[in-house]
Formats: C-alpha cells, structure tokens, sequence
C-alpha cells in the first residue's frame, strides 16, 4: 500500500497562500488575544479556586448560582457537564482572601450544603481519617485493643465504596451494609447525613504561585526556543536555526490563539501541550532540513528552490504518514482520555495540524527567501526584482530565483 | 551473519526479560489478577492518578530570624549588666523587614572596647557597627542569617513529618519545593480531607502560658479605650479562640490584655508530655501536659506568687483558655473547654508533642483530587493509550506489510522498556505521563516511517534489498538523531520548569524517546537482517 509515489508537487509556487492562511490565523488569534478574549489564563496561573462538584442528580445552574450568591460568591463562574452530573465552579483570586487560602471552598462547600441537619457532618464530604475517628469515639463494634485498626479498614472501606464504586456520591446508608458492619452503619447516622454531592477536584492556587508559575512557563518557552536555536545553528547553518524558530513561534501563536478564539483557559498541562508541540514541529522541520542538506551536496546543478521542492516532496510521504498517525494517538486522547486532558490534547491536535503545515508552509519558504534575499542585495540581480512584481498568488515560477 | 544475528537476538531478549522484570518484578502468580497487583507495585502513580493532597507552604522565615534576634537581645541585656555598661535602650527598628537588627542606644564611648568584646565572645553570628551619638548597631552576618533562614526549613520539614507520620498518611512527600524560596511542598496521597491535616500542619504549636491583665473586652477598641487609648508597657491584646472551633467561626469576639513574656513558653514543655484525658466534671475529653523541671520551677513560682489571679493559654499567639489561679502549680497543667471534642483534643495534643514549628506557616497552593477523579482519570487514559496504540499498530501492518509487524515489533518492546524504565526508577506516572507514553506511541512510529520510507525509495531506484535497507538506515540515523535531541532538549527544560505531573510527562517523553533510540534502530535492523539472510537472492521484500 502507497498513498504518494514520487509526488511532485510546486509547493514553494504556492507560498503566497500559504503566507495568506497562516496571516489569516495569526492575526485572528492576536486580534482575540488583544481585543476580545485575552489570553484565557487558568487557575494554575491567574491564581484563585476551582472546584469540581459530582452529584446524585443533574444539576441546576440557577439554584447552584442562588446558593453562591447567598454566602457573597457573586462573581464565580459555573460550567456544568450535565452528561456526568459535574460543575465546576471557579472563583478568581480577587474573589477569595490572600490570607486563608481555602476560604473561597469552604464557602462553595457550606453554600451548596442547604439542608443540612445540624450537628450533622456530611458523609459524602467526609475523610477516611474523621470517620475512623468518629466511629473510635462510637465503639459501635466494641473492639478492643486492635480498636485502632478496626475501624480504620472500616472507614476505609466506605470512603472506598463511595468514591470507587459509587463515583464519589452515597445516595443512601442502607447501601453501605454491603461494604461495612451493620452496626458501624448504624451508628453512622447519628452523626451523618447525606448531602446530595461529592467534591471531585479542588485546585487552590495563591497569586503568588500563579505569578511564579506564569513566568516559568515563559522561560520555559524561551530556553526550548533558544535551545533549538543553537542544535541547529550548530548541526546546520545558522539560518536553519532561525527558520526553524520562525516556524515554531508561528506555531505556538496559532496554538495560543485558537486557544483565545474559543476561550478555552491554558493550564499548566496546555504549556506541556505547547511544549511539545514545540519538539513535535521541530522535528518535522529538520526532517525536511536534513533532506535539503542531503541534496544540496548531490544536486549541485539545480537552483535552490528546486531542491527544496525537491526535499519536501521527498519527505511528504513520510511527513503525511507520521502526522496521520501522530494525529491518530492524539485523537484518541482526544476524544477518549477525559475532561482533565482535554486541554492538552486539544493543544496537541491543533499543535499537529500547524505544525505539520508549518514546516511544509512556512520553514522552507523562509530559507529560500533568504537566499533571494541575500543574493538579490549582493548582486543586484535583476531576477529577484521581476520576481518580486509577479502577481501574487499565480504562484509559476514563484521564488526561483537564486544566488546560482 | 548468522552469527552476529545471534548475539544481537540474545541482547534484545536479555532487554526485554529485564525490562519486564522493571514492570512486574517477580510476579507471585501469573494470573491477570496477580499481574496486576504486582504491575500496582512497582508503578508509582501519582497524586493525579491516585488521588490525595497536594500542598505548597512558605515558611515565614523572618519568624525565625526574629526569635533569635530575640534572644539576643535578652543576651546583650544580660551581659550588659553583667559587665555594668548603661545603655539608654534597646530595640529592633525594623522587625518586619529586618528582622536580624538590633539597635543599641546610649552607650559611653568608654565602654566600646568592652562591648566588641562581649559581641565577639557572645554573640559571634552578629556584626557590629558604630553609629552616630553612641548608637551601635547589630546586623546578623548574611551567612548565619542564610543558615538560619535554611535551618528554618529543614526543621519545619522535619516537624512536620513528625506531625504527619503521627496522622498515619501512607507515603507522603515533604521536601523542600526548589522553585521558590523557603517553600516546602507537601503531597499526602489519600488524604481528601485538607482542611485538618493542614490546621495540624499549620500550628506552630507555640504554646505559652500568661498572665492575664484584663478583659475580656468585646473589641480593640473598647480595650484601647480602657487604656485610655495606650496600652501598658510590656503587654499584648490577644484574640481568643476556642479549639474546638475552626478559623473564622467564633460566634464572640473576645479579646484579652495579657503580659508579653511568659510565665511558660514552649521549650518548658517535656517532651512527648502531652496526653488527652478526661474532665473529671464534665467528662469532656481535655489535654494535660507535663512541664520540664525548669519550667516546673517556673511555673510553680509564677503560680504561687499570684493566686485569685487570671492565666491564660495561649497556643500560636490565641488565647485558647482563661483560668483563675486557685492554688500553687508545679509542673502539670491542662487544657479544656472551648469546645474541644475528642478529635480536636487528640489533634493538639499531637501538635505539642511533636514539637514547636520554628517559624509560621504561609499555604501558597492547594490542590485535591478525588480517588473517584483519580480511578476515572486512569480508565480515560489507559483507554485512550490502548485504542491509539491499536490504530498505529492496524495501520502499520496493513501500510507495510511484512515491515509492519517489525514496526510492530519494536513499537511493543518500546512500550515494554518504557513501563520498564518507570517501574525501575520509581519515577511516577501521572495522568500527562500517560500522554506521554500515547505520544511517545506516535512519534515513536516516526523513525519506523523515516526507515521504511527511505527503503521504499531506495528500492525504488533499483538498489537490491540488501543495499537498500543498508542505506535506509543509515540516512534515516542522521535524521532520527536530530529529531530526538531536540524533542528531549524540550522534554529536560520541561522537567526543570515543570512541577507534578508535568514532570512526569517529561520523563515519561524522555524515557520513550531513548527507548525507541534502541528499538526503531537496532531492533528493527536486526529483524530486517534476519529476514534478509534467510531470503533468495533477487526476492523482493515485503514493504
């Protein structure tokens, strides 16, 4: 099986609708990062509260906000997944007190709690450890030495029946008598009761990790960029290096600003997300690279554009076949690995797509416009200039020109 | 040939058996269910994947430079007097932001000889400097106060892994956190409850014992304005707060006037001397503790000398009990009431016994996940990792064919040492260590694709198999070096920036991308020798 033998395809000629599309993207992504959406930063680095709530029942907007805004929380915002009966309930910084840092989940906690019976905890937000506790205060089995252990394997196995097999909600306490002693549960309703949800995920990030988080991740972009910079510098020529960062940054822009056109927050995990991406569009770039470095000993009569055709069309076999697959993998995390990867993967699907693009679009082009460049001001060759007027976009001929 | 495929067929199965030992260890029975358990063993998942707390804490550190500066300056008053210098008065000018500067006023300029000898002899870790009109100064030299500030940290981590061992957490990570300064970072694995472990953790467990001067008053202002607006030399307004009840929840504010110093500061506590007990009255569970024989004496001489007056128990600078004098104390006293239950009793008398925290503790980041999330979060991610590695392996096969399954091949050995590699280093997996592997699958194929296209290319221009493959090979090398340099280059800065989990798709990415070094290259070109040498000549290959 093939799907390309020897294509030969004019992919330099179509520069300018190359250059049309990755403007398009570009500058959509930095009009919604500037004027519309921002950058949509996430917990990890904007700072403030986030918790995940799971209940027994499809949850409702408006009585959740109510609840929220009973207890002051009026700017939090809610997004529900009605599919899993999940909310997720987000306050900013501003919102919650630098000084006790969790007191912006204990609120959401004690305001969705609305019919609690007083003096009562609620066992579907209750620790292994409170638990053991209360049933040693309890001694409902009347254990004797080993009283320690006892009824913490007890409490163990409900907390476990409730988040393993009942997905983090008791609806009833007759259930627990499969996974505890008839007289623990017994006793469990003096001092418990059951609300109707479960805490899934909480995530509290201070302002001061959020800012320190914030500028790590910038430099952790900067040195993989400058890091890039100087193998290839070193492994080719320094314009290589340079195309190859050009690309890069083209990349993750395209990446950051999808991410700002449908306000979808970056996370840390998105950073590992563009990251990669970041090695992922490399590699596709020196594929092509190696390729041309290749042919330029071999091909000593063609001009340059016609070996970086050549180059591309070589690899594009490969380049389709490993972005197909790549691709493949990651849609299947996609679609398959979950609300706490979706923002990752959903970096990587579009970080795959461009960056495949890119190093086909935007890598070679630029090595080609270099030597254009450097030639047509060496030597004031009349070529550069003729080619430079032609129509954009007719694409015949497009770039040919060279130093030879 | 033959010969050489030998000792190259050996090597890979010796890897293989290895690295599967890296995964399973020796497994007790070879069922799935024993399989599994033991996969469980040697894999370290993490907080993400197994649920549990992860916490991030700043040590106030100028706590502690402020202790010491404190007890130096009870030093220097003591010395002073003791070698009979006059001094108009001592004071630190900045403590918020100096806390290593003591200033010391008033002293004759004939005295200056005797006083640098006493600082170097007494108080060797400080600085002295003159100042203008008999002022001298004292400054922490920068390498004691960075000792100190160290010391801090470490002494922090270490109580409060006395703190949490005592809680009975299985397996927590207390360590210092490399990012920032003076933070520790603090992941309790199965715990789902912060907000206890983090007030048991939180306590600096400074526990003093004073005289009360008056109160209670219901606010500030109304004791400021008992005082006439000032308040007496050498005393303190504290607030009072029940144990029993948590930050925030005092249904009365009270406020109380006590002295600055202590009759009993935390060091007079013996050590493991605190237990919880009964009251005798009430049958409400109390805390009783023991004092050193020093303190005893301290006490008992407080106590005796102001009988029908007021005490106060003061834990972290609240007010937690007021009590009349009745008679003499020696050494033993106790803490009730304020609505402590028996979880609260046990939980402060942990706290004192497992000693001061040097400084205050500041909670920076606090993140929970469910063993419900945790369970989901595995099932998404595994399955998601079975069906892309299924869709590669079914494409590769129907794509290349006889190649196919030595891409195969060496796909499911580099899985193979990559688990391996995890289970031996004890690195853990978190839920992006698994899209590390899921990736790891997809660029992983790379080099497969490179190979075989370069061979199909290669045979395209009328090289025989042999040559072909030869030369595939070599060209693709140069090329897959190049590309996973850079990838790892990417994947190390990601693993020094990264916290948690991204670190662990770092070294998950790393891992596999080393690991396919080996298969991509070596074993598929031993399987494509192999299948050459046992070819005819002229028989095309299956690719």
């Amino acid at each position: 099986m093939e799907f390309f033998r020897n294509p030969n395809i004019d992919f330099l000629g179509k520069k300018w609708y190359f250059l049309a599309f990755s403007l398009v993207f570009s500058v959509a992504g930095i009009f919604s990062m500037l004027f519309w959406h921002g950058i949509p930063l996430g917990v990890d680095f904007r700072g403030g509260t986030l918790v995940y709530v799971k209940f027994s029942h499809p949850p409702n907007d408006t009585t959740i906000r109510a609840a929220l805004e009973k207890v002051g929380l009026r700017q939090a915002r809610i997004q529900s997944v009605p599919a899993n009966n999940e909310v997720l309930i987000d306050l900013d910084v501003r919102e919650t007190s630098e000084k006790a840092l969790d007191q912006g989940k204990i609120q959401i906690i004690n305001a969705l709690e609305t019919n609690a019976p007083a003096g009562k905890l609620d066992l579907n937000n209750t620790s292994s450890l409170t638990l053991a506790n209360y049933l040693l205060e309890k001694d409902p089995l009347h254990a004797g030495t080993d009283a320690n252990q006892r009824y913490a394997a007890q409490a163990r196995a409900i907390v476990d029946y409730r988040d393993k097999t009942k997905g983090g909600v008791l609806s009833s306490f007759a259930e627990l008598n499969r996974v505890a002693d008839p007289a623990v549960v017994a006793v469990l309703q003096d001092g418990f009761y059951l609300s109707d949800f479960g805490v899934y995920q909480v995530e509290i990030v201070g302002p001061q990790v959020g800012k320190q988080l914030q500028s790590q991740a910038k430099w952790a972009v900067v040195y993989s960029l400058a890091g890039m910079l100087v193998y290839l510098g070193f492994r080719f020529e320094w314009i290589y290096g340079v195309a190859a960062v050009i690309t890069v940054f083209h990349d993750t822009l395209i990446t950051v600003g999808a991410f700002s056109l449908i306000n979808k927050e970056i996370s840390l995990t998105v950073i590992a997300a563009i990251l990669t991406l970041i090695g992922y569009s490399n590699n596709d770039t020196i594929v092509i690279f190696d390729r041309i470095r290749e042919n330029l000993k071999l091909m000593r009569r063609e001009t340059l554009s016609e070996i970086v055709n050549r180059s591309i069309n070589q690899t594009l076999s490969r380049t389709i076949l490993t972005a197909g697959l790549t691709f493949l993998t990651v849609l299947a995390l996609y679609l398959f690995g979950g609300e706490v990867l979706h923002g990752f993967s959903f970096a990587l699907v579009i970080g795959i797509l461009i960056g495949t693009y890119s190093s086909i679009a935007i890598a070679a082009p630029i090595l080609v416009a270099y030597q254009d460049w450097r030639s047509g001001r060496g030597k004031q060759q009349p070529v550069t200039v003729s080619a430079s007027k032609g129509k954009p976009g007719t694409g015949k001929g497009r770039g040919l020109a060279s130093g030879q | 040939m033959n010969k050489n495929l030998g000792w190259k067929l050996g090597l890979i199965v010796a890897t293989l058996l290895l690295f599967l030992f890296g995964i399973f260890g020796i497994p007790k029975d070879f069922s799935g269910h024993g399989l599994l358990a033991s996969l469980e063993d040697r894999i370290h998942l993490g907080l993400d994947l197994r649920g549990g707390t992860h916490l991030i804490l700043q040590v106030q550190v100028n706590d502690a430079v402020n202790g010491d500066s404190d007890r130096a300056v009870e030093r220097l008053k003591e010395d002073l007097r003791t070698h009979k210098i006059n001094y108009t008065e001592i004071i630190k000018p900045d403590p918020v932001n100096h806390p290593e500067q003591i200033v010391l006023k008033g002293v004759p300029p004939e005295a200056s000889s005797d006083l640098r000898s006493i600082v170097s002899e007494r108080l060797p870790e400080y600085a002295l400097n003159s100042g203008a009109e008999n002022t001298w100064t004292f400054s922490m030299k920068p390498q004691a106060l960075a000792e100190l500030k160290n010391r801090a940290v470490t002494q922090a981590i270490e109580t409060i892994r006395n703190r949490i061992d005592q809680l009975g957490v299985t397996e927590p990570v207390i360590q210092e956190h490399g990012l920032g300064q003076y933070q520790i970072l603090v992941q309790l694995p199965g715990v789902d409850d912060p907000a206890r472990v983090k007030e048991i953790m939180q306590s600096t467990a400074m526990l003093e014992i004073k005289q009360v001067l008056g109160g209670p008053y219901g606010s500030e202002q109304e004791a400021l304005q008992q005082h006439n607006g000032v308040l007496p030399p050498d005393s303190m307004l504290l607030k009072f707060h029940g144990i029993g009840s948590r930050a925030g929840e005092d249904s009365v504010e009270q406020y109380y006037l006590v002295t600055r110093s202590s009759a009993v500061a935390g060091a007079d506590l013996r050590a493991g001397g605190a237990s919880v007990g009964r009251d005798s009255n009430s049958n409400a569970p109390d805390v009783n503790f023991v004092l050193t024989n020093e303190g005893g004496r301290k006490f008992a001489a407080f106590t005796g000398s102001h009988v029908g007056e007021k005490l106060a128990v003061v834990l972290d600078n609240r007010v937690r009990e007021v009590a009349t004098i009745n008679e003499q104390i020696h050494d033993q006293g106790r803490i009730s009431g304020g609505g402590m239950n028996e979880q609260t009793a046990k939980d402060l008398a942990l706290v004192l016994n497992s000693g001061a925290l040097p400084a205050g503790i500041k909670y920076l980041e606090e993140r929970t996940v469910g063993p419900s999330l945790g369970s989901d979060s595995i099932r998404a991610g595994v399955r998601a990792a079975v069906i892309g590695m299924l869709a590669v392996l079914i494409f590769m096969l129907v794509y290349y064919h006889g190649a196919g399954i030595n891409a195969d091949i060496a796909l499911i050995l580099n899985l193979v040492i990559l688990l391996g590699f995890l289970g031996f280093s004890g690195a853990t997996l978190t839920l992006p260590g698994i899209a590390g592997v899921i990736l790891t699958v997809g660029m992983g194929v790379d080099s497969n694709v490179l190979i075989f296209e370069r061979i199909r290319e290669e045979l395209r221009n009328g090289k025989t198999p042999t040559s072909a493959v030869e030369q595939g090979f070599s060209h693709a090398w140069i090329t897959i070096v190049d590309t996973h340099v850079t990838t790892i280059v990417s994947a190390f800065i990601l693993f020094i920036f990264g916290t948690g989990p991204v670190r662990g798709f770092a070294v998950t990415l790393t891992f596999g991308l080393l690991a396919n070094l080996f298969t991509a290259v070596f074993v598929s070109r031993m399987i494509f020798d192999w299948i050459l040498s046992r070819k005819q000549r002229g028989e095309a290959l299956s690719i």
